[in-house]
């Protein structure tokens, strides 16, 4: 694509990378939507008259030079031309999550000040009618969808349609202007503006330049030599910093197209009318596809189960290899391409993947059977770690050296650093320029010499370069012996697992690591009703041997996982127990969004924790619990504690004890 | 409230002179009577409610309107002119369209094709047209296709649009139903017990989208309903039928207070 880096010098704002692509892929598909149940399309030609309308409409309206716009909605290509059209006047667009409620928006767009939003429909309008009369600076709305609006005061609000046909109307009076505004863009504008959740504290607005987003998008499409021809289902919030790059960054770069669902409900069907070369999913999304496979073939017919169950043992074994092209037997080959005709195909068509050439997942560590099954499948999917702050990319894996423990090597251009306590730190040309009003946080966050502390620990691995995520840097603690104890990465390994629901690691300032599991009832019910195993309660069925059996059986096999890894090799579970009751956040014991409270949990069992290292074989407890209507109640129960097989390391003596 | 210029509603909409006027209805089958001289009329653009205890005749008066019945005396004055004996069918393709009580849709069919049926009053290419899908039947398809494609965005129902109808859950059912009333584009919407049987959330969804159509596509609607909060909320006046008279006729307003009203509904000592 050399033709694509030629004109860099003069490509240094989204406005200009439009030109360009209407010079140069005019007549390609820029922008697809489904709607009245055909995709629409608009090429880069259309694209870039849409746009030009809206901008001259903008001015029309009398957005200056700097001011904020919100964007509120779902994806819908009239927004994602909202965005650029904000950027050729000047403005500042600012994306919010569409689901956000009326008082957390009230925040956002009084901290940045927005005068102008630009939303989807009636539902989003009222919000911000709800929450206007607190913005003293805020003046006009636009709105897409004018249903249910038509009785609305219409002296501050305005339809989307209007606002562009304004602009058309105004075209010789202010040309010009946008002409000169789009020409005074450089590197150092801003290009976007987008609030991080903030799991901690209010949300902070992280400023991106058009360098952070071009060179970015620039480096990460050479990466995967995504060209003009690809394709990409655009369905994550606008308001996250991933849509913003592949969508926008990527999309403006590379001139590929954009596609967006007719609504969230049909988006499986829309990913299978459009079927992406382009893909990126959370975790979640992956997993939820493959149950719903794996129910279905548990329902269809015994010569269907047979004909999947024997492919896809095949595609387990060479799947991978193949796609990373690795030398696999002839024979091999030929049945995998049976399996291909038979099986992979058709699966990968139903799930809309037959075309996927790169997919993405990233924001959470991801089960490795459910990596290896999609990869097996031949769909090239990879890791990513990325952040708001780096306009997402810090490392990614490269085409075959995938694997689901890792999240790849530095993105071009990026540069990491371990600190000592094993924090990650990185400088790129995408490192945010800072956080909007609140320099404090930036000088926290950015040091003079433009690293950027991610807040995760993790290390390099040495025999591929690879960077692998271990734990938040604050959880990571060391154990008696100073080896590296993090509790997170095990206690992920552990909930890979179907039957366990939590699992709770200890050995911070100890000599070695023990463990709570938590069962997972569904899982481990539906296992005992197909065995016959009768239960009155959670708790017993907690306490059956059997079941302990099985959880033995997995932390062994954890054991085994962890006890390769040479830096974490101390993290062997020794011995754990099941516990009589779950985790529950109306105990205290979770947070809301189910995160596990470690300091608490050990604090309330301490006679558990006690038992786990005073190698008793059992011990006796009594605990309060709260039931769902405020009662207070005590759950008595005697516990077995096992002492699980742990792998001796041979350098590390002292853990395997 | 007689006047044919219309009135303005509470919240403000304009509602025009009158779309049709029942005058002196009475229907009898055999010695039953079902309707006993009932008057009264709908409006332009207003949401008109029926709604009395069971068996008081609101299904057989709905029925007077569609045309399925022919009233045994009284006449059925539609659009300014009198409305001689019809088919139901004329009365559809005169702009009255249905949903029914008991959901009547073609089980095995797709949403699209249901809905899609709803404008065969609209299409009347020929039949070697249709079958060789050529010419005038290609193109009538393509309009309609296009109108219908709108009633399933209006009523958020794309991703069922290839579902068969047999394969959905009941609140789903009723909505196609409403779809393929509104893609027959009526002046008058005559809607049976839109919610009956729906739990609260489908019962909200289904009264935005009643007030939506009127709202949006200014469609009268006059519908027979048993929740009596929903009527209260949705509709600019009510008529209460019992025994097969009608009781009351006003705003919800004025028949929540009038005492015959609240006797049927609530019973009465008779002593």
């Amino acid at each position: 694509m050399a033709h694509l880096t030629e004109g860099v010098e003069g490509l240094r704002s989204i406005p200009a990378l439009l030109a360009r692509n209407v010079s140069q892929f005019g007549s390609s598909p820029a922008y697809r939507e489904k709607e009245y149940g055909i995709w629409q399309s608009w090429t880069w030609a259309e694209t870039a008259k849409e746009i030009e309308a809206l901008a001259l409409g903008l001015l029309n309206l009398g957005v200056e030079e700097g001011d904020f716009i919100a964007i509120i909605g779902r994806n819908r290509p009239y927004l994602y031309w909202s965005m650029v059209a904000a950027q050729s006047v000047g403005a500042i667009p600012v994306p919010l999550y569409q689901d956000a409620v009326a008082e957390e928006m009230e925040y956002v767009l009084d901290h940045c000040g927005a005068r102008f939003a630009i939303v989807s429909d009636q539902e989003q309008v009222d919000k911000v009618i709800e929450i206007q009369d607190d913005l003293h600076q805020f003046e006009h709305m636009i709105y897409l969808d004018p249903r249910g609006l038509r009785k609305y005061d219409h002296r501050r609000l305005h339809e989307f349609s209007h606002v562009q046909d304004q602009g058309r109307a105004a075209r010789d009076e202010f040309t010009a202007e946008l002409e000169a505004r789009i020409a005074k863009l450089d590197y150092d504008s801003t290009c976007v503006m987008l609030y991080t959740s903030g799991t901690t504290g209010k949300p902070k607005g992280v400023v991106l330049s058009n360098r952070n987003i071009i060179e970015t998008a620039k480096s990460s499409s050479e990466f995967d030599h995504l060209k003009v021809d690809d394709e990409v289902l655009a369905y994550l919030p606008m308001a996250w910093v991933g849509d913003f790059i592949f969508s926008i960054g990527q999309a403006y770069w590379s001139g590929f197209c954009v596609n967006c669902p007719e609504s969230p409900e049909t988006m499986m069907t829309d990913l299978r009318e459009i079927a992406p070369s382009y893909y990126f999913a959370p975790p979640r999304v992956f997993e939820t596809q493959l149950t719903q496979i794996m129910i279905r073939m548990e329902d269809s017919g015994a010569f269907k189960k047979k004909v999947f169950d024997y492919f896809m043992e095949h595609a387990r074994k060479v799947g991978p290899s193949i796609l990373d092209g690795e030398s696999v037997s002839t024979f091999d080959r030929l049945k995998y391409r049976l399996g291909e005709m038979m099986v992979y195909g058709p699966l990968k068509n139903a799930l809309g993947f037959s075309k996927v050439r790169v997919g993405y997942t990233a924001g959470e560590a991801i089960g490795p059977e459910i990596f290896d099954f999609y990869r097996s499948l031949g769909i090239n999917l990879k890791q990513l770690y990325g952040q708001t702050e780096a306009s997402v990319f810090i490392t990614q894996q490269p085409d075959g050296e995938v694997r689901s423990d890792t999240v790849g090597v530095p993105s071009p251009g990026v540069e990491i650093r371990i600190a000592e306590n094993g924090e990650v730190f990185y400088r790129s040309p995408g490192v945010f320029v800072e956080y909007y009003k609140n320099a404090d946080s930036t000088a926290d966050t950015k040091d003079a010499e433009g690293w950027v502390a991610t807040g995760d620990a993790g290390f390099i691995e040495e025999s591929s370069g690879h960077l692998r995520i271990i734990d938040r840097a604050k959880d990571v603690g060391t154990m008696a012996d100073g080896a590296m104890f993090a509790p997170k990465y095990v206690e992920n390994k552990l909930k890979f697992y179907p039957n366990i629901l939590e699992a709770v690691v200890f050995g911070a300032e100890r000599d070695r690591c023990t463990a709570f599991i938590n069962i997972d009832l569904t899982a481990v019910g539906n296992w005992a009703e197909r065995n016959n195993i009768a239960y009155a309660s959670y708790q017993e069925l907690a306490g059956h041997p059997q079941v302990l059996e099985t959880i033995q059986g997995h932390i062994e096999e954890v054991n085994a996982s962890v006890a390769q890894d040479e830096m974490l090799s101390g993290c062997q579970v020794h011995r754990f127990l099941v516990l009589h009751k779950e985790l529950d956040a109306d105990d205290g014991e979770l947070t809301r969004t189910r995160k596990v409270r470690r300091k608490i949990i050990g604090e309330k069992f301490e006679d558990l924790v006690n038992a786990l290292y005073d190698g008793s074989p059992s011990v006796y407890t009594e605990t309060e619990v709260t039931y769902e209507d405020g009662r207070k109640g005590k759950i008595k129960a005697t516990l077995e504690i096992r002492d699980a097989k742990v792998v001796s390391v041979p350098s590390r003596q002292m853990a395997a004890e | 409230m007689k006047d044919t210029e219309g009135y303005v509603t509470a919240d403000g909409r304009q509602i025009g002179g009158t779309l049709m006027e029942m005058k002196n209805i009475t229907l009898r089958f055999g010695g039953v009577v079902a309707i006993q001289d009932i008057s009264f009329d709908i409006r332009e653009g207003e949401v008109r409610a029926i709604i009395g205890p069971n068996g008081a005749g609101k299904s057989s008066m709905l029925n007077v309107i569609s045309g399925f019945y022919t009233p045994s005396e009284g006449e059925v004055w539609y659009k300014g002119s009198k409305r001689p004996p019809m088919k139901p069918f004329e009365v559809a393709r005169q702009g009255v369209a249905r949903t029914f009580q008991n959901i009547a849709l073609f089980e095995g069919m797709t949403v699209l094709d249901n809905v899609m049926t709803g404008r065969l009053t609209h299409m009347n290419a020929g039949l070697a047209s249709q079958a060789l899908w050529w010419g005038k039947a290609r193109t009538e398809e393509m309009e309609n296709r296009e109108k219908v494609e709108r009633v399933i965005d209006f009523l958020e129902i794309q991703n069922i649009r290839k579902t068969p109808v047999g394969r959905l859950p009941y609140g789903l059912k009723k909505r196609v139903e409403l779809a393929r009333a509104l893609a027959a584009e009526p002046s008058l919407l005559l809607l049976d017990e839109p919610m009956a049987g729906m739990n609260v959330e489908e019962k909200e969804d289904m009264s935005r989208f009643v007030l939506d159509v009127n709202d949006e596509f200014g469609t009268t609607i006059c519908l027979i309903e048993h929740d009596m909060g929903v009527v209260m909320d949705l509709s600019d006046r009510v008529v209460v039928m019992d025994y097969g008279k009608k009781i009351g006729d006003g705003t919800p307003d004025e028949v929540r207070n009038n005492q015959d009203v609240i006797d049927a509904y609530l019973g009465v000592s008779h002593d």
